[in-house]
């Protein structure tokens, strides 16, 4: 890779060891991927929960937080991804004393190295959504590609380590999303169908996902009828996302990039064209289906302003009998604290969560302490990830999930 | 039997010899694994029940969001970890949590891998070669 005066200077420890190990951290990813220099970022998001650091990564931060000030803060605005849990609703979760911790642990050590514990994955909702051509180092693949197909930035997968190298060195390798030549359609999807609950998004998100393969593909989507919403493109990208691992989509007269179809299509090359229908996607959903659940879980991506209007108003005047949780971020919780939708969800018997998202809050942990086997979502990113926790998910509607957390969890049939 | 060779596009970490362990399927540490047991823990997954401690997991692409990129440090750092990773495609996060890891891992072949290299063979890897590869011992 070429590398500026500055970045050889990081190389050489004059800046210090922490961003010495980020640069040099970025140049090992950077040469394996074909990245021939650095891209400046404007912005890093790091994915760090306790789950996924384990003691050890913890300890590795705690050593980058005991070097002096001036050699261990980030240089640009740094955030987070949610945390492993909800301090204030740790003991009801049944989350082990240790767990809470290691993340206070955790987030001691960010702290120390100048990073903003914002603690989402909607922060392209809530606090600061990129602009077209901006080049950044987000962490979770729902804010990725959220962000490089509806708002038109420019991001690769950027996981704990990598992103808290962009933030340490205020760049990242120029591979990837970056580049025009990778942001190019390389399959066409047909959809006849438009989907109009956040599960049925969810849903042709996993399809789509199947669809394509790996990293490196970029579908387009055809047919689309209306201009979605930003929770429902929220729920498509992560699932799309969790299913494919993918990082870009277009959807022609609706993201930034494919105002037409001509303009994402590659030069002289015919894509394979695939066709999704209505009954694809129904029966999508229906391949996530159980007799009884013992929770509902909305979460994976936290919850909006507006899902959280949805769903208090669907709780208004009933009762849960199994367990309802409900995650949002730390930016929206005072909001609905203060418009009185998370009292009226918590009067229902629900729980509201701040700053969590389940699947990365010891699921497995939680499953074993509670009694935990089945759980009715509306996220199909979360349905994914599930089953290797050891759970049996099934994927509804958030109107259903609410249905059936009021009478008992029995799935009608 | 007669040795066999494949090259990789690209390769990183140590040299190491094990046994394979192969399927045409993808790999993320979150997704598809009970870490704490050390074994293929999502249902779907062609290597269900498996353990994959100590194997060269030889399998199609990385799939799934972020987490590898950690999870690969913790897993080494428990001593419950494969030997290696082989893949036909990486995504960025395999290739990070490699490189914080110093994880041995290949990608990138002219034939799909889990079709030429057999479940259980012994193999050996070198990513640190002019052209990192798998060896068929």
């Amino acid at each position: 890779m070429r590398l500026s005066q500055e970045e050889e200077a990081m190389r050489a420890g004059e800046l210090g060891p922490a961003v010495q190990w980020a640069i040099d951290h970025q140049i090992r990813v950077g040469r394996y991927l074909g990245a021939k220099d650095f891209v400046p970022v404007n912005q890093a998001h790091i994915m760090a929960d306790t789950e996924s650091l384990g003691a050890a990564g913890v300890e590795w931060l705690e050593k980058l937080a005991t070097l002096p000030a001036t050699q261990r803060h980030v240089r640009i605005p740094t955030i987070t991804d949610p945390r492993g849990t909800d301090f204030a609703a740790a003991a009801r979760l049944r989350q082990q004393l240790w767990m809470v911790d290691l993340e206070r642990r955790a987030i001691a050590a960010f702290e120390a190295l100048g990073i903003l514990m914002t603690n989402t994955c909607i922060n392209y909702q809530t606090i600061m959504p990129p602009v077209r051509g901006e080049h950044c180092a987000y962490g979770d693949s729902g804010v990725v590609i959220y962000c490089n197909s509806v708002c038109g930035a420019r991001s690769n997968f950027e996981g704990g380590p990598s992103a808290l190298s962009a933030g340490l060195t205020g760049r990242t390798p120029r591979y990837g999303y970056h580049l025009d030549k990778c942001r190019q359609a390389t399959l066409v999807v047909d959809v006849a169908w438009t989907p109009r609950q956040l599960n049925e998004w969810g849903a042709l998100g996993g399809i789509v996902g199947r669809l394509t393969g790996d990293y490196w593909q970029v579908p387009v989507l055809v047919g689309i009828d209306r201009v979605p919403t930003s929770d429902e493109m929220k729920h498509f990208g992560a699932a799309l996302a969790s299913y494919g691992s993918v990082a870009l989509f277009h959807i022609v007269g609706v993201t930034p990039e494919a105002q037409r179809l001509e303009d994402v299509m590659p030069v002289g090359q015919n894509l394979r064209s695939n066709a999704v229908s209505e009954s694809d996607i129904r029966g999508f959903i229906a391949s996530y289906a159980v007799d009884k659940v013992d929770l509902v879980v909305f979460s994976a991506p936290q919850l909006s302003l507006v899902e959280m209007q949805q769903l208090a108003k669907l709780l208004d005047g009933r009762r849960v009998s199994i367990p309802l949780l409900a995650v949002t971020s730390p930016q929206v919780k005072p909001d609905a604290d203060r418009m009185g939708l998370t009292e009226r969800i918590e009067r229902s018997g629900g729980t509201v969560l701040s700053g969590m998202c389940f699947y990365q809050s010891y699921a497995r942990e939680m499953a074993e302490a509670n009694g935990w086997k089945a759980l009715a979502t509306n996220s199909a990113k979360l349905t994914n990830i599930l089953g290797g926790y050891g759970y049996r998910p099934m994927l509804m509607s958030m109107e259903a999930c609410v249905d059936i957390a009021c009478t008992g969890g029995k799935v009608a049939s | 039997m007669t040795e066999r060779i494949f090259y990789a596009s690209a390769g990183m970490g140590p040299k190491v010899q094990a046994l394979a362990l192969v399927a045409k399927d993808g790999f993320s540490a979150r997704y598809d694994l009970d870490r704490v047991r050390g074994v293929f823990s999502r249902p779907q997954h062609k290597l269900a029940g498996e353990s994959y401690v100590g194997r060269v997991l030889v399998l199609d692409a990385a799939k799934g969001g972020v987490a590898t990129a950690w999870m690969l440090h913790e897993m080494k750092a428990r001593g419950v970890v494969p030997a290696a990773l082989v893949l036909n495609a990486v995504n960025p996060i395999m290739v990070q949590g490699a490189a914080l890891a110093d994880f041995t891992m290949i990608s990138g072949f002219d034939v799909d891998i889990t079709s030429v290299v057999p479940n259980g063979a012994m193999v050996e890897i070198d990513p640190s070669a002019e052209q990192p590869f798998i060896r068929i011992i």
